[in-house]
């Protein structure tokens, strides 16, 4: 069988299962609302400093969203076993790999995107920032979902492995959130936002490339 | 070439390394002792005070060498982790782990420092310099680390998975400090004024690298200390060890 | 691709040692295992059995010695060797939400189609009308035989089990044994740990016992 139909495959049975667990699917929706509409609660509801506040809020709570789902990725493939098959599976397993995470952002970051104008809105985003905060999304959820598998294969056998999956997860969110935040605070202010997205797009291109074979390294010491 | 690659490969040896450590400890003590006493006399007493700072900018001595250290550990236990990926030496990972709770130490040490600097000049415990905020993403990225090699429980995939988070790190570290200082540039914040570089009068530059040799000698001082006791720990059961127990 | 159905097996583990938790499972163990053999790895609970399992498939390195298919380190034809071979640990390394027909089509997929279609293979581990269940709804005995199915859908030559029998009733046990006489018959290999009497009556039976020594 050739690696594209390995890759489809995996993909299609991940995006079957995430179908047949529909509480899956919701769970990162609502706490992405749910910590999105703590703000005003929480600093107050002036609209200027909503707005000010509002690319960078919008850009936490999707990344705080994107980590809560990550367990999802390899767990359940530990705890019955088709994990270490996929490692004795004839196919590179980096590719594998990438299928899953491909499947983890279908079901988990495409519908933060979705959403997220909507939420925006609640906070005062100028309509202006919108397509660049769907864009920077776009572009940056993907990216949450590779590093992020590289954090959740180095921690899925591990008892307490959300605590410190956090740890070693989020400094590497960092460049991120900078200049995903940036780019929609830049757009807001009818400033020149192509350089963010630009990096955003660079750091897409390094994980593709590089997540998928640290994952799959880390999902071998793992498993041994 | 040759025979630096054999001299290499005794590192990885145990036992060697252990005998050879022993050696080096009280010659590089003492250098320690000789740098660090001369670093801390010729800044704090001898170097005049900063026309700008006055005595507060003696920070630096303590500052400057301990943010360095906390990079200069991180690229020591980077080449660590490949050694022990990819050569699988054994002794690279105690190297690792030795390392990493030095290395926080350092960060710790220059986010303090760093602070305290801050505060007669700009009155706040806190700022978001670019430098600091670098300096505290690399002090949890050395806590991730040691937080991963403690929950590990086989030993031998903790070595390996520490290293593989590790050679990750390196790789975003790079990329973690220019966000920040373009984060920072952004948002006009202030920057802990720098006294690094040839504007340095000699007699403010020779106590620095002074104090930045003795923090390398101190890490390595105490890295080898905790390399020699994790090593006996794990060879308990080998003969070397236990003649060295047993025999002495 | 190559003629899988007709290579031969030559799994060589060299002088391997193994510690767990700086406990010394087993030092300078050798064994090999060739077509048309079964090696049953016996011994006490926490002697290394699954450990050694492990090792023999490559998910786990030795800490001392090599384990070599046809001669060459697994480390380094890893693709070929696991094209070869089969691994049943002791999780059935199948999906519970999807069905057992689902699970056996996605390992086709992955891992290339053998002899028996995933139908055939089915009935042979006698789950014929189940197979659109999903396959939580399963009993534990049907879950094993589904996870032991993948055994079938292949052509790999070694099957490599870690207590294959769990949770299998009198009737399952003697159809996965009569499973295996057929596949040694065919010059197929086996390696397997089993707390259960093993009864086999194909293929040259070799016994390694972890306990001693």
């Amino acid at each position: 069988m050739s690696v594209w139909q390995a890759f489809v495959e995996l993909l299609k049975r991940d995006l079957r299962l995430a179908v047949r667990r529909r509480a899956e699917i919701a769970n990162p929706l609502l706490f992405f609302v749910m910590v999105i509409v703590l703000f005003p609660l929480g600093v107050g509801a002036e609209p200027n400093l909503l707005e000010r506040m509002s690319a960078g809020v919008v850009w936490v709570a999707a990344l705080l969203a994107a980590l809560l789902t990550l367990d999802s990725i390899f767990r359940s493939d530990f705890e019955d076993g088709t994990l270490e098959q996929l490692l004795l599976s004839a196919q590179p397993l980096s590719i594998m790999v990438l299928a899953k995470v491909v499947a983890h952002w279908l079901v988990t970051g495409l519908p933060l995107l979705l959403v997220a104008p909507l939420l925006a809105m609640l906070l005062g985003m100028k309509s202006a920032a919108m397509g660049t905060l769907m864009l920077s999304l776009l572009l940056g959820t993907p990216v949450l979902s590779l590093i992020g598998a590289i954090g959740v294969a180095l921690t899925v056998g591990l008892r307490r492995a959300g605590v410190i999956l956090s740890l070693l997860v989020l400094p590497l969110y960092v460049p991120v959130l900078i200049f995903g935040a940036a780019a929609v605070d830049a757009a807001a202010s009818g400033l020149p936002v192509a350089g963010q997205l630009y990096i955003l797009a660079a750091f897409l291109a390094m994980a593709l490339s590089l997540a998928p074979v640290a994952a799959a390294s880390a999902l071998r010491i793992s498993l041994s | 070439m040759n025979s630096f690659m054999k001299w290499f490969h005794k590192w990885g040896s145990p036992p060697w390394f252990y005998r050879v450590s022993g050696k080096m400890l009280p010659w590089l003590t003492g250098l320690f002792v000789i740098t660090l006493v001369y670093g801390l006399y010729a800044g704090l007493v001898l170097a005049p005070a900063d026309y700008q700072q006055g005595d507060s900018f003696r920070i630096i001595y303590v500052h400057v060498p301990a943010a360095w250290m906390g990079m200069f550990i991180y690229m020591v236990m980077a080449a660590a982790a490949l050694v022990h990926l990819v050569w699988r030496m054994k002794m690279a990972d105690v190297v690792l782990i030795s390392s990493a709770p030095i290395g926080a130490a350092f960060a710790f040490i220059a986010l303090v420092t760093g602070s305290l600097w801050g505060k007669p000049m700009w009155g706040t415990w806190w700022t978001w310099d670019a430098r600091l905020t670098s300096e505290l993403l690399l002090l949890f990225i050395y806590l991730g680390i040691i937080a991963l090699h403690s929950a590990v429980e086989d030993r031998q995939s903790a070595g390996r998975a520490t290293a593989v988070l590790t050679l990750v790190g390196v790789v975003n570290i790079p990329i973690i400090h220019y966000s920040v200082v373009w984060w920072n540039t952004l948002h006009q914040g202030t920057t802990v004024a720098r006294l690094d570089g040839p504007a340095m009068a000699p007699e403010m530059l020779w106590p620095l690298l002074s104090m930045a040799f003795a923090f390398k000698l101190y890490y390595v001082i105490v890295m080898m200390l905790s390399a020699r006791g994790e090593v006996l720990a794990r060879e308990t059961k080998s003969r070397w060890v236990r003649e060295l127990v047993g025999g002495k | 691709m190559t003629d899988l159905a007709n290579s031969t097996v030559n799994l060589h583990a060299d002088s391997v040692e193994c510690s767990r938790d700086d406990r010394l499972l087993f030092e300078n163990l050798s064994v090999e295992i060739c077509s048309g053999e079964a090696l049953i790895l016996e011994g006490r609970n926490g002697t290394g059995k699954t450990t050694l399992l492990r090792i023999l498939c490559g998910l786990r390195r030795p800490d001392v010695g090599e384990v070599r298919w046809s001669g060459v380190p697994i480390e380094e034809c890893a693709v070929d060797f696991h094209r070869h071979m089969v691994y049943v640990g002791h999780l059935d390394g199948i999906k519970r939400e999807l069905t057992a027909l689902e699970n056996l089509r996605v390992l086709q997929t992955l891992s290339g189609r053998g002899k028996f279609s995933v139908d055939e293979a089915l009935d042979a581990v006698q789950l014929g009308g189940f197979e659109d269940i999903p396959v939580h709804f399963l009993s534990a005995g049907q879950k094993r035989r589904a996870a032991l199915a993948r055994l079938l859908v292949t052509d790999a030559r070694l099957w490599i089990l870690d207590e294959p029998f769990t949770s299998l009733d009198v009737q399952g046990i003697e159809l996965v044994e009569s499973l295996m006489d057929r596949h040694l018959s065919a010059a197929g290999a086996l390696v397997m740990t089993s707390h259960h009497q093993v009864n086999l009556s194909a293929g040259v039976i070799k016994r390694l016992n972890l306990s001693e020594g």
